[in-house]
């Protein structure tokens, strides 16, 4: 069974309907792609999908469970957590921080302990500390742990978005366009990276990306949406070579 | 009778309410801040009418129009000093708690310069007003004319807004500012103009109160600032028209508080009208939705 | 070897921070004690405990939670009152001063906690500009309520009133505890300098593990971006809610001081109204937003200076405006922070994280 199945998911903003009838399964650690042109629905589809908007039609299973219109919280504790196209990170804290921020629910111990340090207290920010420090060595972020996230440079940042999401343990992870404002150096360590962590954390991914090169570098498949409706989908080197989408992307 | 001549009283003070959220009202929907010193503005504003009458010799319309001016060019400086410098700070407090401080400094220097005692101010209006029902209720001039001005006020800038190239302006700054810019408008200097609107109004306004209420001290503007602050979000942030009938509704409920429920309360009431349009509709009778992009 | 320093640096501004206090009150405890220092700056003694355990206490919101509070005197009003209310009923009850105020410092605490929850629930809903003029909002109402409070006790028990003590109705020999807008008088002055600076070091403590821990990390997450934080499953109410009644309890133990350091207590502008509001803002921007002993010290400075030097003191309110003004600028100004970045940058390259 698929991991992520979504059937006939919309919604409409005013009279607009943003999103219209949109399907998508995808299996277990799949590197999927979301692509199309500007304004097509792609991080609306996100933001359907992780409860920042509530669909008005459709259904969301993750891993069989129906999450459809359940909030953010609730989505993340499921298991979907995503990256934001502007970088959405939490600037005044530490790069550890963040990505303990990120470990936040997988570890509990009281207020009242946390004032009063006891051993509780004590325990759990140490394995705090160690699960984090070893998500920022995957990342290659550990020299800068202490770092406040807002003083690291970009491509760092799109790197601790990646490693605060990781945290959360999710099932399914959403990239919402992570190469943009990259150089090809650095897309091309993205894409290294993207895959190992598929690799490592057997990781099911969904990403929307522009940068082509990414898209048919690591996505096994894709959908193609267009005025927020699914053009077609299937394999990467299929999907790229339809005509249709040549069309979609360049115009009649 | 005494139900008609509280809701007259009402509409007046209102009206008062009315013309300083008009000012409230604009520049929140295009600087996008709360520009806590407006109220403070308005008793700087009686103060120059004061002294031009009082001290001067002059007119009353010469004191209108000395505070007018006074006012006009202290809300520019105002906004060129303290706030343009903080327009893309990343926090939007600190704009916030500037103005805080700017509306402190104001009070602080009033209260150097013309003492904390309570100043009488004599009114500009001369008219006696109307006694109608055989005397039973009376009307009197300056409320007559508050009501009238507040109106024109709100048609005029109504037109301005709508009409006028300048206007258009201001709309198109406040729906996009980099937008805007792009377009050839001049943003600082729309966001100036309406600072130096809102300021001539909360003179007009300043005049107006302390005719009515004729008791001028350095903290005399800061309740009604934050009152018609209430107003302005009472009838939408932004709204024109919503700022008129937020004002005008506030002065009522005000007035009939006082009569009805408790003197002592009045405020507590108009506080509590606040609190609940906030939450049971944040963008008041005529704001209009805005979310936030992820 | 990095995270170890780290972890010292933190701690090390702590016990800084720590040291300052205990020091600053050993040093004017041992110049009173020897009475080298004027009956004016020793009565000065409690009300800057109370600013400083308001001011820590107001940073919890604006610094760490990241919205500004303009009604945070409203819970120092609702700490003074019920703490008063309660030392007034047992003065004759309980002999023991240190226990009736102990209980009475329990129970403005708890009011204050209960009101801020009470106005946290929906305030917390909005932001920025909103919240804070709802705030300010229920603070005057807190303030309007308490002077239509008439409050007696007679062989009946308890009698309220929101019009006047004849109101009451009460027995000939009952006794009014609140008075309207006369207040309450007659409570027991039980607050000492020393009272004031325990308390101090517990409200400190109580903040700086806060913010180092789980819950202060999920505030500051907050603060830093609502929409990252709920999308690694934050729950926004829960901890905004959690620091805007535990600051809230501060400032009713703030509260509570006061009402026990003078012997009329009444409710007006410049006590528990915007006024008081104000200056204590004054303080959390002087000493740095989000900075706790920067609090402190601002507290201290502007509290003393213009006491020590007389001239000054018709001038105090033009200074805080003034600061306010310029601090603002300075440091938020996008403009004065590139030109602060240019000549100001000590050879530091890249900032520690703020905590």
């Amino acid at each position: 069974m698929a991991l992520l199945e979504v059937k006939n998911l919309g919604i409409s903003f005013g009279g607009l309907r943003a999103v219209n009838g949109f399907d998508i399964s995808i299996e277990k650690e799949a590197l999927y792609g979301l692509i199309g042109p500007n304004g097509a629905g792609k991080t609306t589809v996100f933001n359907l999908l992780t409860g920042v908007y509530k669909p008005d039609s459709g259904k969301v299973l993750l891993d069989g469970t129906d999450i459809t219109g359940k909030n953010t919280i609730e989505i993340n504790k499921a298991g979907i957590a995503r990256t934001f196209q502007n970088i959405r990170l939490f600037k005044q804290l530490s790069v550890l921080d963040n990505v303990k921020v990120g470990l936040h629910n997988k570890h509990h111990y009281s207020t009242l302990s946390g004032v009063l340090r006891l051993p509780g207290y004590r325990k759990v920010e140490k394995e705090m500390d160690e699960q984090a420090m070893e998500l920022l060595k995957v990342f290659n972020l550990e020299d800068v742990a202490h770092v406040a996230a807002s003083n690291l440079p970009y491509g760092q940042q799109r790197r601790l978005e990646i490693a605060r999401a990781m945290a959360t343990e999710p099932k399914l992870l959403l990239l919402d366009e992570p190469a943009a404002g990259m150089n090809p150096n650095e897309t091309g360590e993205l894409m290294d990276m993207i895959r190992f962590v598929r690799e490592k954390f057997h990781m099911t991914i969904l990403l929307i990306e522009h940068d082509m090169k990414l898209v048919s570098g690591i996505c096994e498949k894709l959908t193609v949406l267009n005025f927020g409706e699914v053009l077609c989908e299937g394999k990467t080197s299929d999907v790229l070579n339809d005509p249709q989408v040549v069309t979609a992307y360049l115009g009649e | 009778m005494s139900f008609i001549s509280y809701l007259i009283n009402g509409i007046s003070l209102g009206s008062v309410y009315a013309i300083i959220a008009l000012g409230y009202t604009m520049v929140y929907g295009i600087a996008k801040m709360l520009n806590f010193a407006h109220g403070d503005v308005i008793m700087i504003g009686a103060y120059m009418a004061l002294i031009t009458m009082m001290k001067a010799g002059m007119s009353p319309i010469l004191a209108i129009v000395a505070a007018v001016i006074v006012c006009t060019v202290l809300g520019i400086l105002i906004e060129r000093i303290a706030y343009k410098p903080l327009r893309n700070a990343s926090s939007s407090l600190a704009v916030l708690i500037t103005a805080i401080g700017v509306s402190y400094l104001l009070q602080n220097t009033a209260l150097l310069v013309f003492g904390a005692n309570a100043q009488t101010f004599p009114s500009v209006i001369k008219w006696k007003g109307l006694s109608l029902a055989g005397g039973k209720l009376n009307i009197s001039g300056e409320t007559i004319v508050t009501i009238a001005a507040c109106v024109v006020i709100m048609i005029v800038l109504m037109l301005f807004v709508q009409k006028s190239k300048p206007g258009q302006a201001m709309r198109a700054v406040s729906e996009d500012k980099g937008a805007a810019q792009l377009m050839g408008i001049n943003v600082n200097g729309t966001i100036a103009l309406t600072f130096a609107i809102g300021s001539a109004l909360a003179a007009v306004a300043g005049v107006l109160l302390c005719s009515a209420y004729p008791s001028l001290t350095p903290y005399t503007g800061a309740m009604p600032g934050i009152k018609a602050f209430v107003a302005a979000v009472f009838g939408g942030i932004g709204s024109i028209p919503g700022a008129f009938i937020g004002g005008i509704l506030l002065g009522v409920i005000e007035i009939f508080g006082k009569a009805y429920i408790s003197s002592q309360m009045a405020d507590a009431i108009v506080f509590a009208v606040l609190i609940i349009v906030l939450l049971v509709k944040p963008t008041g009778l005529l704001g209009k939705k805005i979310q936030e992009k992820v | 070897m990095d995270k170890l320093k780290n972890m010292k640096k933190t701690t090390k501004n702590n016990i800084i921070t720590y040291a300052l206090v205990i020091a600053a009150f050993v040093i004017m405890q041992s110049l009173i004690n020897a009475g080298s220092i004027s009956s004016l700056l020793e009565g000065l003694m409690v009300p800057l405990c109370i600013y400083i355990i308001m001011a820590v206490s107001l940073n919890l919101v604006v610094g760490v939670l990241g919205e500004l509070s303009l009604g945070h005197a409203g819970f120092m009003c609702v700490g003074a009152f019920a703490s008063a209310f309660f030392s007034k009923c047992m003065r004759d009850t309980i002999e023991s001063a240190s226990l009736r105020f102990f209980l009475a410092l329990l129970i403005g605490i708890a009011a204050a906690a209960i009101f801020g929850i009470l106005i946290g629930i929906p305030v917390l809903r909005l932001k920025g500009d909103y919240l804070a003029i709802v705030t300010l909002a229920f603070g005057e109402i807190i303030k309007n309520l308490v002077n239509v409070l008439y409050i007696g006790k007679d062989s009946n028990g308890f009698h309220f009133s929101t019009k006047d003590v004849m109101a009451l109705n009460m027995e000939p020999d009952g006794k009014v505890i609140i008075n309207g807008p006369q207040g309450i008088t007659g409570t027991p002055k039980d607050a000492t300098f020393f009272i004031g600076f325990i308390l101090i070091l517990i409200t400190l403590f109580i903040v700086l593990n806060l913010i180092h821990s789980r819950d202060g990390r999920a505030i500051m997450a907050i603060r830093d971006n609502r929409i990252a934080a709920e999308s690694v499953g934050i729950n926004i109410t829960k901890y905004k809610l959690m620091a805007f009644t535990i600051s809230a309890a501060m400032a009713g133990a703030a509260g509570v001081l006061y009402a026990h350091n003078l012997s009329t207590l009444t409710a007006n502008t410049n006590n528990f109204g915007y006024n008081m509001s104000i200056m204590i803002l004054v303080f959390v921007v002087l000493g740095g937003i989000g900075n706790i002993r920067g609090s402190i010290i601002a507290a201290v400075i502007l509290t003393l200076l213009p006491e020590m030097l007389r001239g000054l003191s018709d001038y105090r309110m033009l200074i805080y405006a003034i600061v306010l003004i310029v601090m603002m600028l300075f440091n938020w100004a996008p403009k004065a922070i590139e030109w602060r970045e240019k000549y100001l940058s000590f050879g530091k390259k890249k900032k520690e994280a703020v905590k």
